[in-house]
């Protein structure tokens, strides 16, 4: 599969994340995952690697390149940890993405060199308690006074919002009483009347920092917004969907950890005098397991090429992320049946894989919502009779 | 300050080792290759002592095949200046006589002040390259170095001896050094190094430019070592049993 998609270098990032993964993250990723605790010094090591920017241009002080790479060094990061793989991934396409879709030349120059090279971290808030997957139905409000726009209103479960140093956002615009529409603004996280709420307990993602936000007549210049009031709510779909190709990354690498945990288990542990992958029972289940995981890279890498070479891939990234994620569940499900008890005490790391793929189901467009989005393009192709 | 780092690539240490057919080589087809670990340690040594003295050039040598070019690329991605790739037609040379005087005859032109070499390759062994190497070159030489001190024109090396022993040596410029596993923490190479390390250069020796004439050594036949399992049972009275089982602590496992 990698000769399909992958070139030299593709297969010189591989190499160069997978040794950085075992060798830094692997040792730390189970005590990350017990404390709940930030991989702060990891996330200084992936800013100095290139990282933490890698898809933004070089003349932003990103790596500047292509989505094949994103995708490679995310899946190498969740075979390990999850966490740490979530955390760069917002970062980058959460993050850092909508201020490179729609900043003007001033916010790209402030901004992304310092998100690129990890100095800040990046967030993004878009879900509300009653605007998740329905992102039109945002509550948050910007009323502009004649000098700022005052912000009321919260956005919930934020990535890295603990962490981060800039956070970006979505707001209904209000202008003398008339509403103009979602736009979005990008302002340094530390800014007065925004509240940072505790970290959220989790079942998984544990070592990735989750919170509310409180907007409490938060001052935001003129300036801060990203592009025009209405690009706001279109922008940010966009930067969803390229967001569903870096969660069907995850999937792969949080299925491949699990996956790759059971085959070693299963060519070690011997039941009735011989190895346990001898038994079909194991054995197809692993076969499953491989198969699935090869179907999901096929999908997921070619969004990740159609992106690459500017072509639509909403649907493409749709069907990768619902298939990718509900495959990972499945496969980490079954790790730890091929571990049996095993697999469910915490020493070994199946159940931590199992626990971190429920929310690929959930995050970014939850598995109805990105139904809802392959009915809605497969149907724009079909004359309805 | 000049200075070359010879790099082997070797099978990754989790591949499994088919033999070809004839039994003189493994099947090479189906193998992880990676950089051997301690020229690893060996070109982050390099590096160091170039950003140390903030001059000088690091070049990357490595023979073999085509697929060797991609250790040359990592080692530019990492930081090197430039390669050299010896080519190899076939069937990789272990002679290590033959493959020090490959090297010579496309390092001696160079004049490099300095050559860091893995202490051993993971594949056969020999430790033998940067000693053959050093002598061929006429360079004064050390083994086994766990830390080095550079000075204008001679190096201190400090070499890892027996029983927890340590020796500090002053060698004079040039010299050929040969490094242990560990002396440092290897740097991984960054997306802005992988992308850049394209547009390095990579000179390229065609086998007959380098190749001696003559061999001193060959591998016959590789085998793989044949395991089994037997059980004793102790028979007799306490001391008999007692005897031998001292017996086979002291000579057979060698454990007291």
């Amino acid at each position: 599969m990698d000769k399909l998609f992958f070139n030299d270098d593709h297969l010189m990032i591989r190499d160069m994340v997978r040794d950085f993964a075992e060798t830094e993250v692997r040792p730390v990723a189970k005590e990350m995952d017990r404390k709940e605790k930030f991989p702060k010094k990891l996330v200084a090591q992936m800013g100095k690697l290139g990282l933490m920017g890698t898809i933004i241009p070089e003349k932003y002080g990103g790596a500047g390149l292509d989505m094949i790479s994103f995708v490679t060094a995310i899946i190498e990061l969740a075979r390990v940890d999850a966490s740490v793989a979530i955390t760069m991934a917002a970062h980058t396409s959460l993050g850092s993405v909508p201020i490179l879709l729609l900043g003007n030349e001033k916010q790209k120059q402030t901004y992304l060199p310092r998100l690129a090279s990890g100095e800040i971290i990046g967030a993004f808030g878009l879900t509300e308690p009653d605007a998740g997957s329905d992102a039109g139905a945002t509550r948050t409000k910007a009323i502009w006074d004649g000098n700022n726009y005052i912000v009321n209103g919260g956005k919930i479960f934020i990535t890295n919002a603990g962490e981060a140093g800039l956070l970006s956002f979505t707001s209904q615009v209000e202008v003398n009483n008339e509403l103009k529409g979602i736009a979005a603004f990008v302002i340094p996280i530390k800014t007065a009347g925004l509240e940072i709420g505790p970290k959220e307990k989790k079942m998984g993602w544990r070592a990735s920092d989750t919170r509310q936000l409180f907007f409490k007549d938060l001052k935001v210049p003129p300036e801060a917004m990203l592009g025009q009031v209405a690009d706001g709510f279109k922008f940010f779909l966009k930067t969803l969907t390229s967001g569903r190709i870096s969660i069907g990354a995850l999937s792969i690498g949080t299925a491949l950890g699990a996956y790759e945990n059971a085959l070693q288990y299963a060519t070690e542990r011997e039941a009735f005098g011989k190895p346990i992958y001898k038994f079909q029972s194991i054995g197809f289940k692993l076969a499953d397991m491989a198969t699935e995981i090869e179907a999901a890279k096929l999908m997921v890498y070619h969004a990740a090429w159609l992106k690459d070479k500017g072509m639509d891939f909403t649907k493409q990234a749709a069907m990768a992320k619902l298939f990718a994620s509900e495959m990972a569940m499945k496969s980490t499900t079954e790790a730890i049946q091929v571990l049996g008890g095993y697999g469910y005490v915490k020493e070994y790391d199946v159940e931590r894989f199992f626990r971190d793929a429920k929310v690929l189901e959930i995050g970014e467009g939850t598995s109805e919502v990105q139904r809802i989005i392959i009915t809605r393009e497969i149907l724009k192709d079909f004359k309805i009779p | 300050m000049k200075i070359a780092v010879l790099i082997k690539q070797v099978p990754g240490s989790d591949s499994a080792l088919p033999l070809t057919g004839d039994g003189t080589w493994i099947d090479d087809s189906l193998i992880t290759f990676v950089m051997n670990e301690s020229d690893n340690y060996a070109l982050e040594e390099a590096l160091r002592i170039r950003e140390k003295i903030n001059d000088g050039e690091v070049v990357v040598v490595s023979m073999g095949p085509d697929r060797v070019q991609r250790v040359i690329r990592e080692g530019l991605a990492k930081g090197a200046d430039r390669g050299i790739h010896l080519e190899e037609d076939g069937q990789i040379e272990t002679d290590p006589l033959c493959i020090a005087k490959s090297f010579t005859s496309v390092l001696e032109d160079e004049n490099f002040d300095l050559v860091l070499t893995g202490l051993q390759s993971d594949d056969t062994g020999m430790g033998q390259t940067g000693i053959l190497l050093g002598e061929l070159l006429g360079m004064s030489t050390a083994t086994l170095g766990i830390e080095t001190d550079i000075q204008s024109d001679t190096i201190r090396v400090k070499r890892e001896l027996e029983s927890g022993w340590f020796q500090w040596i002053k060698l004079p410029l040039p010299a050929s050094v040969s490094i242990q596993s560990g002396i440092n923490q290897p740097r991984y190479p960054s997306l802005k190094g992988i992308m850049g390390a394209k547009k390095k250069e990579i000179k390229i020796v065609a086998q007959s430019e380098h190749r001696p004439d003559t061999k001193w050594q060959s591998l016959n036949r590789l085998f793989i070592p044949q395991t089994n399992k037997q059980t004793e049972t102790l028979n007799g009275d306490a001391d008999t049993i007692v005897n031998r089982l001292v017996e086979i602590l002291r000579s057979d496992l060698r454990i007291i």
